[in-house]
């Protein structure tokens, strides 16, 4: 495989008279450029960038896209520190290769920041090797030169190419420091940049993980038990077999698949197939999950995360003591594209293709389920039809592999709608209550939080504001082991944490008598001064969301009939501070506007990011007012879009999307401005109606407010 | 199976498949036509939507034979150089994310303005609110819209 990469690579080398351009794998980040003559594996293999003698440059992305904008975002970087013009370069999703790539996922919002760096390097070592052919070329100076748009420049206009300097430009030796622009330098960086996938999408020849087709191909789809907790006892194929376009019925893992010609034929043999199903245990449902939260929240095991100071002494020398409880269901990511996988399994290797958002991870487990070689299985990246989390987890790669090595022939699996919302890996149901304190000044005086989830791991973030602005602190979680799977759901765990937090300090501020962004402004000054304990946070960053918002949104002086919400989180590294507009007219509520201010750092593309800014809100605001899976028999009761309610075009606030571009090295967008969401609304909601709400989904918790959107 | 001759894109095409197959996977599964998206299979999302005789139409619920006879167009021929108003509008505007709805939404808009040149927000809202987009990027659909209104005029 190795051999096979360096020759092809080195065709192309020999055949175009390219530069290509990498990292060192190991270790450090210094950007080196690779010539025909020092190639070594991993130096060749770690190629982020191409330029021709045709002055064709082409920039791989590594990570995978998701509807986040990546893709666009990291070649508008190489492209900036390389200075080519943006219009012709071309851009490449690459497929999973871990010794070209390091973090080679998408997860966490964390790409950016992660490569911001590397990425920079890589163009500017290109572009410090052009210069400094050029100067030879010319016998001038390398100080002398500038470059624009592919081109090197000397002091009297003449220009040169890129691809004309590229046979000259790999046998330029690179120091170890390269020059970096300045953020003032900044030609693209910033700039409005239209997704480079655009013309294949909209015109639909873009190749989605459901749209890769191999020759000699067949499909499989796969019915698991109705009910987490089930398992298989037997099936009776024989009426689904007869279906014309039906090939096999096999079963595994208590799962059952049929293999078909095509989807429809297997569609039809599901409706005709009998299958029995055991039950192991006593399977969950909605009333079984009331009674372990009602439990667990009062009698734990909790597991301390966090305490500063004596939370209980404060509690008992309380002015006044205020308390909420605040729950969620578990949600469905619900991307618009199903799950699906294509795997060709033969004796010894795989081929995977289709959407992940951790490819070397669908690797690594087809790997061991194989029981084939790692270096044996290749992973191409297809374009993904959203993921929000639910691609983090391969169990959908791992049926297509397990499915074609029982055939042993190539196939596509297919999941319905219907199995992607039943099939698990949900954003795990939680509750949280909370308690505070306040001493006769209305300062915070004690801050306990406990949450308690199913599934859902540690279901706190104890280090995360307000935590660090209050002496006495204590935070504490307890997990319930539930057979319904879950998994990362975009913004995990603050999607929801943040609404419950975010409404808590609402009630505490009004409490207090005080307005709750003065509170927030006066906690983040003790954070500020004398912070308690270790905080993630950066307070004067948060400080600053807060009062830009505030400034826009008018805070405190809004048209009369408009009622204002106030929220704002830091998660991935990035703040978002938003304010809801909701209007009472004829004693319904509606909600007008969402206000977002957004510390990122430097906006890498501004479109691209009000993108995300968007589509954060509008996600947020749909889940907290519709979101919710009902469970009975271990099974849920929505299982496709006529029950699961998702928000539509009619529902949209106007959305007043805001960065502080404060010239910082940038941080993630694609999670950051969801958490807020949720807390915002309420607030409004709190404001409008006198009303707080404590559950989610709104529009079930109040039905005054079911049409707030 | 019957063989059915069907007129996709302004191309003859025949195909050999049970009667009931819907339409969707008629195209994307015999005739490799992907640009059409299987979302729910319902009639929810709208990711499947092509035009029949001009009208939008959920290709996941209408059975291949209700098609035969009838001029079939998919997001592939929308256009002959992807430069139909509403893709020109959906690019302009940078209007995708994940992109897996946009082609039944540009179905939808583009069956709006032709049977409406001068849609309303009223009217826009009420074709587009019959599709979902997870990643949300109906403001810029809503946006898109009207852009195509205008670039249809020119």
């Amino acid at each position: 495989m190795k051999n096979n990469r360096r020759d092809f690579l080195k065709n192309m080398l020999l055949t175009s008279g390219g530069l290509v351009i990498g990292f060192n794998s190991l270790g450090n980040s210094t950007a080196e450029i690779i010539s025909l003559d020092n190639l070594k594996d991993e130096l060749l293999s770690n190629a982020f960038l191409t330029i021709d003698s045709s002055n064709v440059i082409t920039i791989f992305s590594p990570n995978p896209e998701i509807g986040q904008g990546i893709k666009t975002a990291f070649a508008m970087i190489v492209a900036e520190e390389l200075d080519v013009d943006w219009e012709k370069v071309v851009v490449k999703q690459a497929d999973l290769d871990i010794k070209r790539f390091e973090r080679q996922l998408t997860g966490g919002s964390g790409a950016i920041k992660h490569s911001w760096e590397r990425l920079r390097k890589a163009g500017a070592t290109g572009r410090y090797a052009l210069i400094a052919a050029a100067a030879k070329k010319w016998n001038v100076s390398a100080t002398t030169l500038k470059t624009d748009k592919g081109f090197v420049i000397n002091a009297k206009g003449d220009k040169l190419s890129y691809g004309d300097l590229v046979n000259d430009a790999v046998s330029v030796e690179i120091p170890k420091e390269i020059p970096l622009k300045s953020n003032k330098e900044f030609k693209l960086i910033g700039q409005t940049i239209k997704s480079v996938d655009n013309k294949t999408v909209l015109t639909g020849k873009a190749k989605y993980g459901m749209d890769y087709k191999q020759a000699g191909m067949l499909y499989a789809q796969i019915v698991r038990p109705q009910g987490f907790g089930q398992t298989l006892k037997s099936f009776d194929a024989t009426e689904a077999k007869k279906i014309d376009g039906v090939i096999d019925v096999i079963s595994f893992k208590d799962k059952v698949a049929i293999i078909g010609k095509s989807n429809w034929p297997i569609m039809k043999a599901r409706k005709v197939l009998t299958i029995n199903w055991t039950n192991t245990k006593e399977l969950e449902s909605d009333t079984k999950h009331n009674q372990i939260f009602t439990d667990m929240m009062k009698n734990g095991p909790f597991e301390l995360r966090r305490k500063d100071g004596d939370v209980e002494k404060a509690f008992a020398e309380a002015h006044k003591i205020i308390e909420a409880e605040y729950q969620c269901p578990f949600l469905s990511h619900s991307p618009m594209e199903p799950m699906n996988f294509f795997a060709d399994v033969k004796k010894d290797s795989v081929k995977l293709v289709g959407p992940t958002q951790t490819p070397q991870s669908a690797q690594n487990q087809v790997a061991k389920l194989l029981n084939i070689p790692v270096e044996n299985i290749t992973v191409e990246l297809t374009k993904m039809g959203g993921g929000f989390g639910r691609r983090l987890n391969n169990d959908y790669a791992l049926e297509a592999a397990e499915v074609s090595s029982l055939i042993k022939a190539p196939v596509k699996l297919m999941w319905t709608r219907e199995d992607d919302m039943s099939g698990g890996i949900y954003r795990p149901a939680v509750r949280y209550k909370f308690k505070a304190s306040i001493d006769k000044a209305g300062n915070v005086t004690g801050f306990a939080l406990k949450g308690v989830g199913l599934n859902a791991g540690n279901s706190t973030r104890q280090d995360n504001f307000p935590v660090g602005a209050i002496d006495n602190v204590l935070v504490e979680s307890a997990d319930y082991k539930s057979d319904i799977t879950t998994g990362p759901w975009r913004a995990p765990i603050t999607n929801f944490l943040a609404y419950a937090e975010q409404a808590f300090i609402d009630e505490i501020a009004f409490a207090a008598g005080k307005d709750p962004v003065k509170l927030r402004l006066e906690l983040l000054k003790k954070a500020i001064e004398k912070p308690v304990g270790k905080i993630t946070y950066e307070p004067l960053r948060f400080e600053k969301v807060i009062t830009t918002v505030a400034e826009r949104a008018k805070w405190g002086s809004a048209k009369k009939g408009l009622h204002q919400g106030f929220s704002v989180y830091f998660s991935h590294n990035s703040y978002v501070a938003q304010i809801a507009e909701v209007e009472m007219k004829k004693g319904k509520p509606t909600l007008k506007k969402v206000f977002a201010v957004t510390d990122c750092g430097i906006v890498i593309n501004q479109s691209g990011a009000r993108n995300q800014i968007y589509g954060a809100i509008v996600d947020g605001l749909g889940h907290a007012m519709y979101g919710n899976l009902n469970f009975e028999n271990g099974a849920p009761k929505q299982t496709n879009f006529d029950q699961y309610r998702l928000i539509r075009f009619n529902e949209v606030p106007e959305i007043d999307a805001y960065f502080v571009d404060n010239g910082i090295d940038p941080t993630g967008l694609g999670e950051p401005a969801l958490p807020p969401t949720g807390g915002a609304l309420a607030n409004a909601i709190f404001k409008a109606t006198g009303k707080r709400l404590y559950k989610q989904p709104f529009a079930q918790e109040d039905e005054k407010v079911a049409e707030i959107l | 199976m019957s063989e059915y001759s069907l007129s996709i894109n302004g191309k003859k095409l025949k195909v050999d498949v049970s009667e009931d197959t819907p339409l969707l996977w008629v195209l994307r599964d015999t005739l490799d036509l992907t640009g059409t998206k299987y979302g729910c299979g319902m009639a929810q999302c709208g990711a499947c939507t092509v035009h029949i005789d001009g009208m939008p139409t959920r290709s996941c619920v209408t059975p291949v034979t209700l098609a035969i006879g009838k001029e079939i167009t998919t997001i592939e021929g929308l256009s002959e150089n992807g430069d139909h108003p509403v893709q020109q509008a959906w690019d302009t505007l940078d209007v995708p994310q994940c992109g897996f709805c946009q082609s039944g939404q540009m179905m939808t808009a583009a069956a709006l303005l032709k049977e409406n040149p001068n849609p309303d927000e009223e009217e826009i809202s009420m074709a587009m609110s019959a599709h979902i987009c997870r990643c949300g990027t109906y403001h810029r659909i809503n946006e898109a819209v009207k852009l195509a209104a205008k670039l249809q005029k020119r």
